[in-house]
């Protein structure tokens, strides 16, 4: 091991770091606010760039029904005026797609509002219904739909992989392109902007208060579902955009979300499913490890990675009091 | 000309009257190698399109009874018990090699035929009382590992690092090749293991550079085979790069693009069947699946995989006509299962489309190395044909 070799390991940790870090502070706001373990997070990540891929050679991509029979059956939940939103969503979101399909631009902002437009359906329809369910039934729901959609990936993507072009192409410095640069600074950025969200915005602070305690925030005229709809989106919001930053970088494939998803639950664990701070630097520890274990251990990499968990939890099981909610 | 044409109403009345042949088909049309197993699943689809046009085997219909196992090994010995049950005469498949495997003590137990999909060597070899009704038609690691190796003496490559799935795949590689190299004096230096969903390869390419080997084997397969190859070339990597088998497909050039320009790949000779010399024996069966498949499918669909199964079904047809002669099975299914069995054992010097089969009491693969082996590098986005070794 030399000084270029630890750089490069550096930088590799780095990269998949900061998105396993998004990805565990989209779980962290999820189960914070909604006490759902968001396991499918993966699966809205991979639906991102898949459907990009689609739309780019001018097809329309099978998420986009599974997104309409999703808002239609939000329609048939909400009563009333809110029956509309959903429809009118979904109206604007294939007029869209028929629009976007062969137009670069306008096909990227379609795949991420699609994922946006999954995300929230997905809640309304699987998790708002059952929200005062257990922690634990919520966790069978959200496994229940990790293997679903997972499959659903795989019906309308086939088994191959797919590399859509990257936005900037070319490299920064030896061993980093301009495409993760495009990540770190996405990274940056969305860390900075659910700080100021969280802090500085009335409905952040909402968010938090619902997080904080459901029933105190009811009181205060805040609606957990309408929280709960929230937390969706920016979580959804947040797994599309790094798919689509990432795509490029990795290849992106069916199966690709599930460890993704599974790196950002291990850091979101470190955590504790609650802290942000320590949830992001519990990501970059595990891309840290994992970039050096690949090194020197390739074989017993996952394994290793996942052998993070054992002392988080042990010191969770010291920590916690055994009493929920 | 009356006799002749109640001759053929007698022999079609009577296929009308008796049951069809039911002949057991498992692949892995689903799940992570369900780009081997759809085009397996679309040659038993065309099979079964043919054989109802040319009326089935010795007069009788033939059924292929089609189930998918999704890559998974408790869903193939599940569906392998059903189609025992349901009395089929043999099953081909699966696609994996895992999921093979765990096929074996089924069917030997219900003493039925059975003809594999997958690589890998065990499945076999040896030749033991399971094994007995074990048939296979790909090539094996150990076979293509020697293609790749003579390839390796012949350009004097001296030092090879490996990166390869941390699965069974993988594993059979890394043993076949490190033993062939052993034994042709090339030292393997590295030897690394990825998984297929990993995102990052950085650490095992960096370990491989840092022993400047003169070539890379990359034991994956399909389009996950792309990273590590990426990644060594955006590291400055000059030397020779090796695929296996496992990555002739045509998805594999279309994610890998430049960066798997030059890779050279051991494949079976049907990957490049119209550039194969019209001397080559298995050229004009080769090419006669692929007009047939591209004419269903559409031009470029065909893969070396759906071959494999052709394959099968060129062994099976020929036995099962041998067969029928032997033992009724509406009568005596045990009977005709055995007598099947012999009768596949019994093929001697059959072409098929990935080489020329002649099967023995020790050997169920029953391929030559010389005709099921030639060498592939990737050349402006296509295959193209290198060397033969025949």
């Amino acid at each position: 091991m030399d000084a270029t070799i630890l750089g490069f390991l550096l930088l590799d940790g780095l990269q998949n770091g900061v998105v396993y870090g998004l990805l565990a502070l989209a779980l962290v706001l999820v189960f914070t606010v909604t006490r759902v373990i968001l396991v499918p997070i993966g699966e809205l990540m991979m639906f991102a760039p898949l459907s990009l891929v689609w739309l780019q050679s001018g097809k329309l991509p099978g998420t986009l029904g599974l997104a309409l029979v999703l808002g239609v059956l939000w329609a048939l939940l909400e009563r009333g005026r809110g029956r509309a939103l959903p429809l009118l969503g979904g109206a604007g979101l294939f007029l869209l797609f028929l629009l976007a399909r062969g137009v670069a631009p306008l096909a990227y902002l379609a795949a991420l509002l699609l994922v946006v437009y999954l995300g929230v359906s997905t809640y309304r329809v699987f998790f708002q219904p059952m929200r005062e369910a257990t922690v634990l039934a919520l966790l069978i729901m959200a496994v229940g739909l990790h293997v679903a959609y997972q499959g659903l990936g795989l019906v309308f993507f086939g088994p191959e992989q797919f590399r859509p072009e990257p936005l900037l192409p070319g490299e920064a410095t030896v061993g980093l392109s301009w495409q993760g640069v495009l990540v770190l600074a996405f990274a940056l950025a969305s860390v900075l902007a659910l700080y100021l969200f969280f802090r500085r915005a009335l409905f952040g602070k909402a968010l938090l208060a619902a997080a904080e305690n459901r029933l105190g925030a009811r009181l205060c005229g805040i609606r957990p579902e309408e929280a709960g709809m929230v937390a969706f989106a920016i979580a959804s919001l947040m797994a599309a955009l790094s798919g689509l930053l990432l795509a490029p970088l990795i290849n992106a494939a069916y199966f690709m979300g599930f460890m993704l998803g599974l790196k950002g639950f291990v850091a979101a664990i470190l955590g504790g499913l609650l802290s942000y701070p320590v949830a992001f630097l519990g990501a970059l520890l595990v891309a840290f490890f994992e970039s050096f274990t690949s090194f020197y251990a390739s074989a017993y990499k996952d394994a290793l990675a996942f052998l993070l968990l054992v002392p988080a939890l042990f010191y969770q099981s010291l920590r916690a009091k055994g009493v929920e909610e | 000309m009356k006799r002749g044409l109640a001759a053929v109403l007698v022999l079609a009345l009577g296929a009308l009257a008796q049951a069809p042949l039911k002949v057991g088909v498992v692949v892995s049309a689903t799940g992570p190698a369900a780009s081997l197993g759809i085009p397996e699943r679309n040659t038993f689809l065309l099979l079964q399109e043919l054989l109802s046009r040319q009326g089935g085997v010795g007069g009788r219909k033939v059924e292929f009874v089609l189930l998918d196992d999704a890559s998974d090994t408790t869903q193939a010995v599940r569906n392998t018990r059903k189609l025992v049950e349901e009395g089929v005469v043999a099953v081909i498949g699966t696609t994996t090699t895992p999921a093979s495997l765990g096929m074996i003590p089924v069917v030997a137990e219900a003493k039925v035929p059975m003809i594999s999909l997958a690589a890998s060597k065990d499945i076999i070899y040896p030749v033991d009382a399971q094994r007995y009704w074990v048939f296979k038609t790909p090539q094996t690691e150990e076979l293509m590992a020697r293609a790749i190796v003579a390839d390796m003496a012949a350009r004097g490559v001296r030092t090879v690092g490996y990166i390869g799935f941390n699965d069974a795949y993988g594993e059979g590689w890394a043993r076949f090749f490190e033993a062939e190299a052993k034994a042709k004096g090339i030292q393997v230096v590295a030897s690394e293991r990825y998984n297929r969903t990993d995102t990052s390869v950085t650490g095992q390419v960096l370990r491989i550079l840092a022993r400047r080997p003169e070539a890379v084997l990359i034991g994956a397969s399909g389009t996950p085979a792309v990273l590590p190859q990426r990644t060594l070339k955006e590291r400055g990597y000059a030397g020779l790069i090796y695929q296996t088998h496992g990555v002739a497909n045509p998805d594999f050039l279309r994610v890998g693009g430049k960066d798997v320009e030059g890779t050279l790949l051991p494949a079976g000779p049907i990957l490049v069947a119209e550039q194969l010399p019209g001397s080559f024996p298995s050229k004009r069966v080769a090419l006669d699946y692929i007009q047939r498949y591209e004419a269903k499918y559409g031009i470029g669909s065909y893969s070396t995989f759906g071959a494999h199964a052709w394959d099968a079904w060129l062994i099976l047809r020929p036995a099962l006509e041998r067969a029928l002669r032997k033992a009724d099975p509406e009568k005596d299914l045990a009977a005709f299962r055995a007598a099947l069995r012999d009768e596949i054992e019994a093929t001697r010097g059959l072409v098929a489309t990935h080489g020329i089969f002649t099967f023995s009491k020790e050997d169920h693969l029953g391929l030559r190395f010389e005709d099921a082996a030639v060498m592939v590098q990737v050349e402006g986005g296509r295959w193209k044909l290198i060397r033969t070794f025949r």
